[in-house]
């Protein structure tokens, strides 16, 4: 029932997905960091800038993404002349995409779990001789680990679940952008039913799995924080 | 000013203007009194660094934390800071919080030893392995005092440690902190608005009223000025530092002298000579004149009028009187009402008698 097209899109979507996960944690610790702490007058119009993704159509986001990295844009003339050809229509183009496309669903579960915890702790580390960055690692990381699980994994199955970003920023192109959305779409377009169901199923199974998960553990990480 | 340890700050806030000059005494609990608002946790976090005032001199037996050109972050000050509650880190062990300052301390080798004597002094060894989550309030206040001490601080600042403890854990707790002052001699900044923590443990006195510094010195000289609003109210009295001179053991009473008299209070199991505090109230002494009366009332001093004060509600009036011959003296005071104070015609100058009622032993 599931062809080896479609195994090939389902390996490709889990790389893209694990890939932009580890990305996104990279990114969102710090950048959600700052927005927790910062006085700073930029506080609000990056936060702002950090949701987008939230509200804009992902064609929207794929549309300028296409035309900032394409070679025409100014992302993609450096590109070019670093030797790294363009982006868009690669995989590694992909993973850009759903980076900024997944953005709020890293940063939202850190950015509340840096505020929820205060600045007790952190004044606390400080009078026990920790640095600023010293105490980012050994205190507000680690109590801030419901916070990582859930951006982790809302990014993860974000990620999975994207569509109009992958079409306008990758194609459709086996084994390369052929992510899982567009190896559903493919399927329906050529009336391939049966097929589209078994994959379609499995995704609604999984996002369904990893929801219930999420709301489980924080249930328990609620319990043991108190 | 040239103390060793000198704190001078501005602080401006909506709500007030702290602004004080202050040395500290080399060892010694020295508390911090005031109504909430009166800036007295602002002073401590300006010490520690956690707040930065406009303007401001901080020096530690003699290291400059904070002048006009420095201002060392906290965690370069070597202080130690305990907070109301939530003192500890939520994600360690007891063992863990005892270490996380000691591993990033300068002297580890030596800081073994002093984390041993803190553990001890603190009597923490049991719930070494526990969860912070599995302690008691009262638990969880004397592990954050043991993970701030051996770290050798120069000043240990101590803010409301108890607020957040109820009646019973304060008592269990207040013992633990009278070793802390009797055996680690260094100068302790101890923030309360609860005036028998005050009575109980503190050496000297600062009253903060609106960000100002209303009135400072050793605790008892400031208690008995009553200055301040601080000690108005029910709670108006005096401290006395005495000790135990003698046993009735037949009545279960030991007499204890003070500066300038003594009094027979409850016998409790002190050795001779041993230093206690008294507390005695306003409104626990009465006044008589002419040849001492005869009552049921067992403390009988003979005392000057030295001054009198209206007191909030008109029926009532406080009298301030003198205990003893000048250098050997005491300060107490008198509430009684304002028609008794006519008929015995009390005027400044006047010997009287004071009963004492009540006289509580508040510590050592």
């Amino acid at each position: 029932m599931i062809a080896p097209e479609d195994w090939n899109a389902i390996g490709l979507t889990l790389r893209l997905a694990g890939i932009s996960t580890v990305v996104l944690l990279m990114l969102a610790s710090p950048l959600a960091w700052w927005l927790a702490r910062s006085q700073s007058a930029w506080r609000a119009p990056v936060a702002a800038l950090t949701s987008l993704p939230l509200v804009l159509p992902p064609t929207v986001l794929g549309f300028y993404l296409l035309v900032t990295l394409g070679p025409d844009g100014p992302l993609g003339r450096l590109t070019l002349l670093l030797g790294l050809g363009t982006l868009p229509f690669s995989f590694a183009g992909l993973v850009i995409g759903s980076v900024v496309y997944s953005l709020p669903f890293a940063v939202q579960p850190l950015l509340h779990a840096f505020q929820n915890m205060g600045d007790r702790p952190l004044e606390l580390a400080a009078t026990l001789r920790a640095s600023p960055l010293d105490a980012f690692f050994s205190v507000a990381l680690p109590l801030a680990w419901p916070g990582f699980v859930s951006a982790a994994v809302l990014s993860f199955a974000h990620t999975i679940g994207e569509f109009g970003m992958v079409l306008m920023m990758g194609g459709n192109i086996p084994g390369q952008t052929r992510v899982l959305s567009t190896q559903i779409y493919g399927h329906v377009e050529a009336m391939a039913y049966t097929q589209a169901h078994a994959l379609a199923a499995g995704m609604l199974i999984f996002s369904f799995a990893v929801l219930l998960g999420l709301n489980l553990l924080q249930k328990r990480g609620l319990r043991m924080g108190s | 000013m040239s103390a060793e340890n000198h704190i001078a700050l501005q602080l401006v806030r909506s709500a007030f203007t702290l602004e004080v000059d202050i040395s500290l005494p080399p060892q010694g609990i020295t508390a911090v009194f005031g109504a909430s608002g009166s800036g007295k946790t602002s002073l401590l976090r300006c010490v520690a660094g956690l707040e930065r005032p406009a303007h401001g001199l901080v020096r530690m037996s003699g290291q400059v934390w904070q002048d006009a050109q420095t201002f060392l972050p906290t965690w370069r000050r070597p202080l130690g800071y305990v907070f109301q509650e939530a003192s500890l880190l939520q994600h360690l062990t007891v063992q863990g919080n005892l270490h996380f300052g000691l591993r990033r301390s300068a002297q580890r080798q030596a800081g073994q030893k002093h984390l041993q004597q803190a553990i001890e002094l603190l009597g923490i060894g049991h719930l070494l392995t526990r969860r912070v989550q599995e302690l008691s309030g009262g638990e969880r206040q004397r592990v954050a005092i043991a993970s701030a001490l051996a770290l050798q601080p120069r000043v240990l600042l101590l803010d409301e440690p108890l607020a957040a403890l109820d009646a019973a854990r304060r008592q269990d707790i207040l013992p633990w902190l009278e070793r802390l002052r009797d055996e680690v001699h260094i100068p302790m900044l101890y923030v309360t608005h609860a005036l028998d923590e005050v009575v109980r443990l503190a050496d000297h006195l600062l009253v903060l009223e609106q960000g100002k510094l209303a009135d400072s010195g050793p605790v008892a000289q400031v208690l008995g000025r009553s200055a301040s609003s601080m000690a108005s109210g029910e709670d108006l009295g005096v401290l006395l530092h005495a000790k135990v001179q003698e046993f009735d053991p037949a009545w279960h009473l030991m007499r204890v002298g003070f500066p300038g008299g003594s009094l027979w209070v409850k016998d409790n199991a002190l050795a001779l000579g041993a230093p206690v505090r008294i507390r005695v109230l306003a409104r626990d002494i009465s006044l008589a004149v002419g040849p001492p009366p005869v009552s049921s009332i067992q403390n009988l001093l003979p005392v000057t009028v030295l001054e009198m004060r209206a007191d909030a509600h008109p029926s009532q009036c406080l009298v301030r009187l003198s205990c003893g011959k000048d250098d050997e003296s005491s300060v107490l005071w008198a509430r009684i009402t304002a028609r008794a104070a006519h008929a015995l015609d009390l005027k400044p100058g006047l010997s009287a008698w004071a009963q004492v009622k009540a006289a509580a032993l508040v510590g050592a």
